[in-house]
């Protein structure tokens, strides 16, 4: 157990991770549709000032600006050539932040997903795919990050693959999808899917778990579900500060500080032990976050209905990991061609 | 398969039964099958644009809802919008021939710095389906390139799609320079993508916000219902 994160998983029970890194971006500046990887080596005070938030505000963890800095994403902004270097820098730039807080900040090494469809539905394929993340995990690695961290993945042969090349660095690795549809992935992986999954990998991950996907009440009725699940490694929960609404130019999630605080303990209480905050989740939000897990006594896992009048409601009816979920009626003559 | 229970002669259905199971093999995304069908109704004399309305824009509407209610998922999606592929691939010629009548014209597109296009496509897939001339531009379009391609398409539609927070207002940015050129009002603006919701669709002066390919489906026909209407008036 030499690596900063598994360190502290040992000694707490609870870490504050941090909250967003494009909107926090986009206040700063960034336009909409460039990169925010290109600013670690042109903008570098505003990663600096990006970093510093969370890390003033408390939170134990911060990812890096490298969310799309895999070469399917750098190549829209003609960057594929720089993968390397723009995680290194972003890492890089982490480091110092993170050494200079006085005491242990863990740097995460974002890695978010190449955004093409996987084959045999798309044309990426596993062995390239690994191949992306690797060449994103070593410029992290070079940058000095602790462990790695794949996130709002969809697809489980994309985390897959990205657990692959965590392993390929010899870096410890974290890794988070999106249920965004319904209470599952857009590819339609509920939450016990993913236990399942992340049970299976070698190497594991030292933490799994949600991020983004849409509201926060959403993204706790998944971790009940990994939880209910049998998970055994530690779950985290990245939920975003409410839902975005377009004012005065700039995208502002509407869920306050005071929700999210509330959904800081309640994601305790789910069985979360990394947690933190998706889109539209500030330094001030990651304070009330931080006090009210510090101060907050722990309680049992919540109802779905205590987790609804805290937070609000759920975008679907079901998370598909029950069997009441809406269903189709299939005639299924041809019961051996398709899912019956 | 092996374990199949009962081999299906798609020539030996009459055609009720035949569409009926057009519209199962779609839902499998049975692309094979789906061509064959179309085949055979051609043969027995279909119109193509009855083939079109009656057996694949049924059936994917279908699809269409049970991926709006939580039933079915992209990979599924995905799967049937090729299965219809197969089958537009051989109607389209022959609705071009027959003059098969179009309901409207879009141009869609992924915006600036934004390289997720499934939604998108499966849009173009179900628009195409249900009638219109769709002309997609791809993905990581500024916005000279949403407004060249409506005015050379000469689109009543454009839609633009995101899936991330980081690109969503670039829809924003478009529409304003719509605006400044004077030519916001020529098009129907239609948005789609996870992040989105329907009050940043208006907050942004977007005409609507589609949270799915099949919304996308109903609301561009009710918008240009609305359009012929006006016209008309």
């Amino acid at each position: 157990m030499t690596d900063a994160l598994s360190r502290m998983l040992s000694t707490r029970d609870w870490i504050l991770a941090d909250g967003a890194t494009g909107t926090t971006l986009f206040n700063m500046g960034l336009s909409s549709g460039d990169s925010p990887e290109l600013w670690n080596v042109d903008a570098p005070d505003n990663i600096r000032a990006l970093y510093r938030g969370p890390v003033e505000a408390g939170s134990d963890l911060f990812l890096t600006n490298t969310f799309g800095g895999n070469a399917a994403r750098l190549k829209l902004h003609d960057a594929q050539d720089r993968v390397a270097e723009l995680n290194r820098v972003g890492a890089e730039i982490g480091r110092e932040i993170a050494d200079a807080a006085g005491r242990t900040v863990v740097v995460a090494g974002s890695m978010g997903p190449t955004g093409e469809v996987m084959a045999p539905l798309g044309t990426l394929t596993y062995a390239t795919a690994v191949q992306m993340f690797e060449e994103q995990a070593a410029g992290l690695k070079a940058g000095g990050v602790d462990v790695l961290w794949i996130e709002t993945i969809s697809a489980p042969e994309e985390y897959r693959a990205a657990a692959e090349a965590a392993g390929r660095v010899g870096l410890p690795y974290c890794g988070t999808m999106s249920f965004d549809t319904a209470g599952r992935t857009m590819m339609g992986t509920t939450s016990v899917d993913m236990v399942k999954m992340v049970g299976k990998l070698d190497p594991a991950p030292l933490a799994f778990g949600a991020n983004c996907g849409t509201g926060a009440s959403d993204l706790l009725r998944t971790v009940l579900g990994f939880a209910e699940a049998g998970a055994t490694r530690p779950i985290i929960a990245k939920g975003n500060a409410g839902i975005p609404k377009y004012v005065e130019g700039h995208i502002h999630y509407d869920g306050t500080p005071e929700v999210m605080a509330d959904y800081a303990a309640l994601a305790r209480d789910c069985g979360a032990t990394i947690i933190g905050g998706c889109c539209g989740t500030t330094p001030e939000h990651l304070r009330a976050m931080r006090e009210a897990l510090e101060t907050r006594p722990r309680g049992d896992a919540p109802s779905l209905d205590r987790i609804v009048a805290a937070l609000g409601g759920f975008s679907s009816a079901t998370d598909g990991t029950t069997d009441d979920g809406p269903k189709r009626e299939r005639r299924g003559r041809r019961r051996g061609a398709g899912a019956g | 398969m092996a374990d199949e229970e009962e081999e299906i002669i798609l020539s030996d259905l009459d055609d009720a039964e035949l569409v009926e199971q057009m519209m199962d093999d779609l839902y499998d995304g049975l692309k094979d099958e789906i061509t064959e069908g179309v085949n055979i109704l051609l043969e027995r004399g279909w119109a193509p644009y009855r083939i079109l309305t009656e057996a694949l824009v049924a059936g994917m509407t279908i699809v269409g809802k049970d991926f709006r209610d939580g039933i079915l998922f992209v990979p599924e999606v995905l799967l049937a919008a090729n299965a219809m592929k197969a089958g537009m691939s051989i109607l389209k010629p022959l609705l071009a021939e027959t003059g098969a009548p179009t309901i409207g014209r879009m141009v869609i597109g992924t915006v600036k710095g934004d390289i997720h296009d499934i939604g998108q496509n499966l849009v173009t897939m179900m628009m195409e389906g249900a009638g219109f001339e769709v002309k997609n531009i791809g993905i990581n379009n500024p916005l000279e390139n949403f407004i060249e391609a409506a005015g050379e398409f000469d689109a009543d539609i454009l839609g633009m799609s995101a899936l991330l927070t980081t690109t969503m207002p670039y829809m924003k940015v478009v529409i304003d320079a719509m605006k400044e050129q004077g030519i916001r009002d020529d098009y129907i603006v239609l948005v789609g993508g996870a992040p989105l919701n329907e009050e940043f669709g208006r907050a942004i002066g977007a005409d609507a916000y589609c949270r799915d390919a099949a919304v996308a489906v109903e609301t561009a026909k009710e918008f240009m219902a609305r359009r012929h209407n006006r016209v008309s008036a």
